[in-house]
C-alpha cells in the first residue's frame, strides 16, 4: 500500500468519524426530547413546548444550562475516578456505536470507496458486548469515588445488576450465532436476506430454522437491566436513593453519564435491529411487481413534510410558523431528492435500517413509561430465575432445530 | 522499528506498569482499577496477534465479568486503604532472595529464547481453531474442568450455607 493511499484511508475514517459523532450527539440530544415527548401523551401531558415551535429547541436550552452550572466535587472523593467515571461511560456508549452497519452501499469520499460503517472487524458483535460489558465500571466507579452512601449504594446495585444481566444478553443472541455462523455485524444482515414463501422477511425473528422470539425477548429485556433504564433502574431508584450513582455529580459532568445512557439506548435499539430485525434489509420483496416499495422513503418524507407545513402555517408563534413551514420544505425537497433514479437505492438501506431503530426505541420509552420499577429482589429473581432459563432454552431449541435442518 | 513493535512496546509498558500499580496501590479499588488496565493491555497483545476472538473474550469475560465481582466486594465491605507494615524477617530473608532468583531465571528464559518460539498470527480471527479445539480435540479435559468449577461453586455454597446457622435446621425448613 503506498503512502498517500494510505493517508487519504486514514483522513477518510477521520471524515466517518466526526460526521457519525455529530449524528450520534444529535440524535442522544432528540432521543432526550422524544423520550419526553412520548412520555407526556403516555401520562396525558403535552411535554416540552415552550422553547421553539413544539419544543424542538429544548435540548439546545438543555445542553446550555448543563454547561452554565457549577460543576461541583464533594468533600472527600476520590477526584480522579470522579473524574474519570462519566468519561468512561460517555466513551464506551459512543464508541461502541463505530461498529453499527448503517447500509449496504459504500459511499466514496475522496475518491476513496468506503462502507457505512467505521469500524467493519471480523468479531463486531463481541467487541460491542465487551464495550457495554466494560461501560459498568463508569456507575460503578461514580457511586464509590462520590464518597456518598447513595451514590455507594447505587453503584452496589449496578454492579451487581450487570453481572446477572449480562449472562442473559450474551446468550440471548447465541441462537442468531448458530443461525449465521460469524459474528460480523454486516454478514450477520446479508444472512437474513430472503423471504420464506416469497412474503415473509427471513429476518432472525422469523427464521425458518427456528424463529428467535424468545432470543429477542431476553435480549430486549437483559438490554434494558444493561443500560440501566426503568423498570431496571435500581443504580438511580429517586424514590429511594435519590439519584443513584449520580447523586453528587452536577453540571457538565451530569450530563455526560445523561448522554451516555441515551447512546447505549441507541447502541442497543441498532444491535437489536440488526440481530433480529434484519438490519437495512427491506420488508418487501425484490419482484418486479413491488418496485413501488423503492418510493416508500420518499413518500414518508413527502408526508412528514407536508404535516409539519399544514401544522406550521396554523401554529400558534410567528417564530413557529416559520421553522416548522421551512423544516417542512426541507423534508419535501429531500424526499424530491430521495426519488431521484441515482440516489433511491442509496436510501434505501439507511432508510429501512433507521425506521426499525425508532421502532426499537420506541418499545423502550413505552416500556419506561409504562412498567413500574422492579423491587431488588425481584429483579435478581427475575433474572436467574426467569431470564436466564429462557436464553438457555432459546440455545438449546435452536441448536436442535440447526442440527435437525443440516 | 515496525509498527507492530511499537505497539507491542507501548503495551507492554501499560500492562506492567498497570501490574506495578495493582501492588503499589493502597486503595483495594485503585489496585482493582490497574488490574483491569493489565487486562485490557494483554486483549491489546491478543489483538496483535490477530486473535480477535480471544481478544474480546479476555475483555468480556475478565474485564467485564469477574472484575466487575472484584469491584462489587470492595465496594460491599467498603474497604478502607491498606495499613503497610514493615516486611517480616521471613520476607526479608528468604521472600526477597528467591524473588530475585525467579526474577533472574526468568530472564535468563526468555533471552534463551530462539525466534521460532514466538508466537504465530492466527488466522480468521481464530474463532474456527479455538472453537475447533474446545469442542472437538479438547473436548473431554474442557468439560472435567467446568465440571471441577462447578464443584467449587458447590462448595462454596455450602460453606457459605453453614455459617448461618445450623445446616440441619436449615435442611428441614
Amino acid at each position: 500500500m503506498n503512502d498517500s493511499l494510505a493517508h487519504s484511508i486514514l483522513l477518510v475514517s477521520l471524515i466517518k468519524v466526526l460526521v457519525l459523532l455529530f449524528l450520534v450527539l444529535t440524535a442522544v440530544a432528540y432521543l432526550v426530547w422524544f423520550e419526553r415527548k412520548v412520555a407526556a401523551r403516555i401520562q396525558g401531558r403535552w411535554g416540552p413546548y415552550r422553547v421553539g415551535p413544539h419544543g424542538l429547541l429544548q435540548p439546545l436550552a438543555d445542553g446550555a444550562k448543563f454547561l452554565l452550572k457549577e460543576d461541583t466535587t464533594p468533600a472527600g472523593a476520590d477526584r480522579f475516578l470522579y473524574f474519570t467515571a462519566p468519561v468512561i461511560t460517555l466513551t464506551l456508549a459512543i464508541s461502541a456505536i463505530a461498529m453499527i452497519p448503517f447500509g449496504p452501499a459504500s459511499v466514496r469520499i475522496l475518491g476513496v470507496e468506503t462502507p457505512l460503517v467505521i469500524a467493519n472487524i471480523n468479531v463486531g458483535l463481541l467487541a460491542i458486548f465487551a464495550m457495554t460489558s466494560i461501560g459498568v465500571y463508569g456507575v460503578a466507579l461514580a457511586g464509590w469515588s462520590s464518597n456518598s452512601k447513595y451514590s455507594l449504594l447505587g453503584g452496589l446495585r449496578s454492579s451487581a445488576q450487570m453481572i446477572s444481566y449480562e449472562l442473559s444478553l450474551t446468550l440471548s443472541v447465541v441462537g442468531i450465532l448458530l443461525l449465521a455462523g460469524t459474528f460480523n455485524l454486516s454478514e450477520l444482515i446479508l444472512r437474513q436476506d430472503g423471504f420464506t414463501w416469497g412474503y415473509l422477511p427471513k429476518w432472525n425473528l422469523l427464521s425458518p430454522t427456528f424463529p428467535q422470539v424468545l432470543g429477542l425477548f431476553s435480549y430486549f429485556v437483559a438490554a434494558i437491566a444493561e443500560t440501566n433504564r426503568a423498570p431496571f433502574d435500581l443504580a438511580e431508584a429517586e424514590s429511594e436513593i435519590v439519584a443513584g450513582y449520580h447523586t453528587e455529580y452536577s453540571s457538565f459532568k451530569f450530563a455526560m453519564f445523561f448522554m451516555g445512557e441515551y447512546a447505549s439506548m441507541i447502541t442497543v435499539a441498532c444491535l437489536a435491529s440488526i440481530l433480529f430485525l434484519g438490519g437495512w434489509l427491506s420488508p418487501f420483496p425484490h419482484t418486479p411487481g413491488m418496485d413501488w416499495t423503492l418510493y416508500i422513503p420518499a413518500g414518508v418524507l413527502a408526508i412528514s413534510g407536508l404535516a409539519l407545513i399544514i401544522n406550521g402555517v396554523r401554529y400558534s408563534t410567528v417564530f413557529g410558523r416559520i421553522e416548522l413551514t421551512v423544516l417542512g420544505l426541507v423534508l419535501l425537497a429531500l424526499s424530491f431528492l430521495c426519488s431521484k433514479p441515482g440516489i433511491i437505492d442509496y436510501v434505501q438501506g439507511p432508510f429501512w435500517f433507521l425506521t426499525k431503530v425508532l421502532l426499537v426505541l420506541f418499545v423502550y420509552v413505552w416500556v419506561r413509561w409504562t412498567l413500574p420499577r422492579f423491587r431488588y429482589d425481584q429483579l435478581m429473581r427475575f433474572g436467574w430465575k426467569v431470564l436466564f432459563p429462557v436464553a438457555l432454552l432459546n440455545v438449546v431449541l435452536t441448536s436442535l432445530a440447526v442440527v435437525m435442518r443440516r | 522499528m515496525t509498527p507492530q513493535l511499537e505497539i507491542f512496546l507501548i503495551l507492554a509498558a501499560i500492562a506492567v506498569a498497570g501490574a506495578v500499580s495493582v501492588i503499589l496501590q493502597r486503595e483495594p479499588i485503585h489496585s482493582a482499577i490497574s488490574l483491569i488496565t493489565v487486562m485490557i493491555a494483554l486483549a491489546g497483545l491478543f489483538l496483535l496477534l490477530e486473535s480477535e476472538f480471544i481478544a474480546a473474550v479476555q475483555i468480556i469475560v475478565y474485564a467485564g465479568a469477574i472484575m466487575v465481582l472484584f469491584v462489587f466486594v470492595i465496594m460491599l465491605l467498603n474497604a478502607g486503604a491498606e495499613e503497610r507494615t514493615n516486611m517480616s524477617r521471613m520476607a526479608r530473608y528468604v521472600g526477597v532472595p528467591l524473588a530475585i532468583f525467579l526474577l533472574i531465571e526468568l530472564a535468563y528464559q526468555v533471552g534463551a529464547a530462539t525466534s521460532s518460539m514466538t508466537a504465530q498470527p492466527a488466522a480468521d480471527g481464530a474463532t474456527r481453531g479455538l472453537s475447533m479445539l474446545l469442542f472437538q480435540d479438547f473436548v473431554f479435559p474442557f468439560e472435567l474442568t467446568s465440571i471441577l468449577i462447578l464443584i467449587a461453586i458447590l462448595g462454596a455454597l455450602v460453606l457459605a450455607q453453614r455459617s448461618e446457622g445450623a445446616p440441619a435446621q436449615r435442611a428441614q425448613q
